[in-house]
């Protein structure tokens, strides 16, 4: 295919459009009249002029330059990246999800509020949470939500030192940094060789001035805690609550809930574990559940029923308020809500028993060639240590830049931070085992090269539309928009 | 076995026998006996794609969207109109099933998108830097707020009454987490009070925030509020209508540190209130405080131009709790929407949609209040909607609009106790003269 390097404001020339409008069909004297000069500006737009077919090639071209799910495999641990069934995206764009004003009057918006209301009620029942709130806009917004809930929890019993939340050294760079911005103070905890909580290093923290622990089950390593009980026990009796994030949830749908681990707290990523796509980044959704004392301090709105229908309710009294604009992404909820549907219980826990079956048959198969982080039977996902006869010269990241030449986006790498160049595979249930041979194929092949041929290795890839990309000049040299 | 895993029984059996496990439930051996759910998941039966549809249809047969009923309703989500190819070109599924470009060779798409929609921000704000987009407009001013306070070092920010009260929230929400005082100045004839700004700020405060066009729809005159933010060497922070940017002076042109505000109405849909995507933009000197991911421009191995995620060190990966944001996605969909929006409207047509969207709101504005039936609360010029009051109540007013498929204006006296019966009206460039002459005869019978 012809390479393609333009960008759109390359493309402008004076006097093309892409734009119709209808022609005023108002009398009204012209804007400068209407509005006083000062407020008005006098400059011409700088946004570039190009015709309609510009647009599209432009758009088509670039996104030739991507790579999605829907182009082929892409096992990003801890990322979830499963199929995005085409009938959800149907579904979320009928005109009558669609073309919804926020502020229209309940009694024109009834069939919304039920796929909230339905929503919450099966996302809580995933979870064995009381009440779900959809409000957060991601994993992250989620966390600071719930954040927000533990720390109102202690306010509001006058337990006013209880500042401190614990975060295990093997977590997401959020649940510390939710943590900080819900303005606590963060206090890392070693985990053991396995990736799990250590419970002597936990125990050594946990006194009152703990607001509560954040912890993913099955861990970042892709393990299951074990101890969950255990550690429940002690948050609990020292006064702390759980909270749950649920960036691993399609290990454990059906099988087991955050809610009956002990868990006060939790959300879910409804990009991940949901099938609602990830956007190029976004949007995402992170509903939070609580356990049933904790609803009064969920954020407002909440969706509820009463005998003439359904209902926003912002009569909350210790909520902990409003954390985003209107009611979250309702446009994600609905793809989430039908594939929900589509699952059924029965297909949920399918997903579940295949993510984990995938995962734990690739990793067998790359063993030959690789250092296993943790080499016992994995959840959904599990970490690679790098090749096993290293040739020290072949980084993690060269086998990701590599791996791109085959075909594949590479898994996640560099984390968790506490396994040394990791290599975080997570495969998800939607793929077959001929996908899964076929990456374990290259996966070898790229062991045999770093053996015969580490530059090789080095400098790819090769066959993107760009070369490896040096990031330091992007930083240095701080090119953040396009001028002529 | 379900249509959305490949794997059959044969598969699984092959599998199983490679790992060296009978079956699957070996593989779940680490999960304690007493934290198993011993029943079925109370979710129901797995369901085809027809019955689904026709699930779906039925609940969207409760809803009355923008479709069926003509939308003079704004306050923060807008009906404005969306070009065709805006759908077409978002829906290429390189695009939408694509993660966060953090493998950049293989997302250059994504990337130069973003690049491209930082480019478009920047000069429409006229500000310097921008990012790759925030969750939506009030938790964009959120931690704009949040940017001025860590670049000041101070813990105290001023909002005008006039700014959106869902943004005013958030904003509440997301600086009483970090112990930031919020003081709420009060408005005057439906703009910001000066004098009172002028007492409320101080040398603690660490940002102003204005809207304009404000809640009310009108134009703020900012150049003493500018000068009262300075003084005082704090940030003037603007939340802005990016469509208005068609017509009014640019932010920067203002004085403004930094400049937030709502980019739904830039190719997104209404969405019952999501997803939209917020901008968030700033001077140079503040883009190391910035939220969220940023792309910029580098080169490859050839020396051929590429794009990165760049200044990764101020995010929640690198730098955990001393991040400047735990914000770990951008609304990359949306924000190109936006982009694919703004580059077909173009030079010209977005200042023909503002100029369109200022003349039939003043047509309505005339036509509503000709009779004096309804009267204008403030007299002061306005953008897209505007403030209007009566005898009757604006719930009964808004139920009769309704009755003839009208969605009538917002009903101000959920916030503004002061403001009785009055109705904020929005009129887009969708609305024809029929629909306002429509709306115009209900209104005069009531």
């Amino acid at each position: 295919m012809k390479e393609y390097n333009q960008l759109i404001f390359e493309a402008s020339k004076e006097g093309r459009k892409a734009y119709s409008l209808p022609e005023c069909d108002v009398d009204m004297a012209s804007v400068e009249e209407l509005l006083p000069s000062e407020f008005l500006s006098d400059e011409e737009l700088n946004l570039p002029e190009v015709s309609e077919v510009d647009i599209v090639r432009h758009f088509t071209l670039l996104s030739n330059k991507n790579y999605g799910v829907d182009t082929g495999f892409y096992p990003l641990g801890s990322c979830t990246m499963k199929y995005n069934p085409k009938i959800n995206e149907d579904m979320a764009s009928l005109s009558g999800f669609s073309t919804l004003h926020p502020y229209q009057p309940r009694e024109t918006v009834q069939g919304a509020l039920e796929v909230m209301y339905n929503l919450d009620k099966m996302l809580a029942e995933i979870a064995g949470m009381s009440k779900m709130s959809l409000q957060p806009a991601a994993g992250a917004h989620g966390e600071m939500a719930g954040l927000m809930i533990i720390k109102a929890y202690h306010e509001k019993r006058g337990d006013l030192k209880r500042n401190k939340i614990i975060v295990p050294d093997s977590a997401h760079g959020t649940n510390p940094a939710s943590a900080a911005v819900a303005g606590f103070d963060v206090v890392e905890i070693k985990s053991d060789e396995n990736g799990g909580v250590d419970i002597e290093s936990l125990k050594a923290v946990l006194n009152d001035e703990i607001a509560g622990l954040m912890l993913t089950n099955p861990s970042t390593l892709g393990l299951f805690e074990k101890n969950i009980k255990v550690i429940a026990d002690l948050v609990h009796e020292a006064g702390g609550l759980l909270y749950y994030d649920g960036a691993n949830m399609n290990a454990i749908m059906g099988i087991c809930r955050p809610g009956d681990m002990g868990f006060d707290v939790i959300h879910f990523n409804l990009h991940k574990t949901f099938s609602t796509p990830h956007g190029g980044g976004g949007p995402g959704s992170g509903p939070i559940g609580v356990r049933e004392d904790l609803v009064p301090f969920l954020p407002v709105p909440i969706v509820e029923k009463q005998d003439d229908g359904y209902y926003l309710n912002y009569d909350l009294p210790h909520s902990i308020g409003k954390i985003k604009g209107f009611y979250g992404h309702f446009g994600v909820m609905v793809r989430a809500y039908a594939y929900i549907l589509s699952m059924g219980a029965e297909g949920l826990k399918e997903v579940s028993e295949t993510a984990v079956l995938n995962a734990n048959y690739l990793m067998n198969r790359l063993k030959s060639h690789y250092k296993i982080a943790v080499d016992q039977i994995c959840m959904h996902e599990f970490i690679l240590e790098g090749l096993k006869e290293n040739t020290l010269e072949v980084t993690t990241l060269d086998l990701a830049k590599r791996l791109l030449d085959y075909g594949y986006h590479p898994p996640t790498i560099y984390f968790p931070l506490i396994v040394d160049g990791a290599i975080m595979i997570e495969p998800t249930e939607t793929e077959s085992r001929e996908t899964l041979d076929s990456f374990v194929n290259a996966m070898i092949k790229l062991a045999e090269e770093a053996k015969e041929d580490p530059k090789l290795l080095k400098e790819a890839p090769y066959s993107m539309p760009v070369r490896r990309i040096d990031e330091a000049k992007a930083a240095r040299e701080m090119v953040l928009k396009w001028s002529k | 076995m379900h249509r959305y895993i490949p794997n059959t029984d044969a598969d699984k059996k092959l599998m199983l026998d490679t790992i060296g496990v009978k079956s699957t439930n070996d593989l779940f051996i680490d999960i304690p006996e007493e934290i198993r759910l011993k029943r079925s998941l109370e979710l129901g039966k797995s369901i085809s794609e027809l019955e689904l549809s026709r699930h779906m249809k039925e609940l969207i047969s409760k809803n009355n969207g923008t479709d069926e009923l003509t939308c003079f309703l704004g306050a923060g989500a807008y009906d404005h109109y969306i070009p065709s190819i805006v759908k077409h070109l978002a829906m290429r599924s390189e695009f939408y099933t694509a993660y966060t470009p953090y493998q950049a060779e293989i997302s250059q798409g994504t990337l130069q998108v973003i690049f491209e929609y930082q480019t478009m921000i920047c000069n429409l704000t006229g500000m310097d830097v921008t990012n790759a987009s925030m969750y939506d407009g009030p938790t964009a001013c959120g931690e704009g707020a949040v940017m001025a306070c860590e670049a000041t070092r101070r813990k105290s920010v001023v909002v005008s009454k006039t700014v959106d009260p869902e943004v005013r929230k958030v904003v509440k929400t997301y600086l009483q987490l970090r112990d930031i005082a919020v003081i709420e100045v009060d408005m005057a004839e439906g703009v910001t009070d000066v004098e009172k700004l002028k007492n409320a700020v101080s040398k603690d405060t660490a940002g102003v925030i204005v809207q304009s066009p404000n809640f009310f729809g009108i134009i703020e005159d900012v150049t003493e509020v500018e000068k009262i933010t300075h003084d005082n060497k704090a940030n003037f922070i603007m939340y802005v209508d990016p469509i208005s940017l068609g017509i009014l002076k640019k932010p920067s042109e203002l004085g403004a540190d930094i400049v937030v505000g709502e980019g739904q109405s830039l190719g997104n849909q209404l969405n019952f209130g999501g997803p939209y995507l917020g901008f968030l933009a700033a001077n140079s000197k503040l883009v190391r405080k910035m939220p969220g991911r940023i792309v910029g421009q580098s080169q490859d191995l050839d020396g051929k131009r590429a794009f990165v995620l760049t200044l990764q060190a101020r995010e929640q990966h690198i730098r955990r709790y001393k991040a400047t944001s735990n914000i770990c996605s951008n609304q990359g969909l949306n924000a190109l929407m936006a982009a694919i929006y703004l580059i077909t409207m173009g030079k010209k047509g977005l200042r023909e949609v503002a100029t369109l969207t200022t003349k039939k709101a003043h047509y309505a504005f005339n036509e509503i209040t000709k009779s004096g039936k309804f009267k204008p609360v403030f007299n002061k010029p306005f953008f897209k909607e505007f403030v209007i009051t009566s005898d009757i109540k604006a719930n009964e007013v808004n139920k009769e609009l309704l009755k003839d498929s009208i969605l009538g204006g917002y009903e101000l006296e959920h916030n503004y106790e002061e403001l009785e019966n009055g109705l904020l009206m929005c009129v887009t460039e969708k609305r024809t003269r029929q629909e306002i002459d429509g709306l115009v005869r209900i209104m005069e019978v009531l």
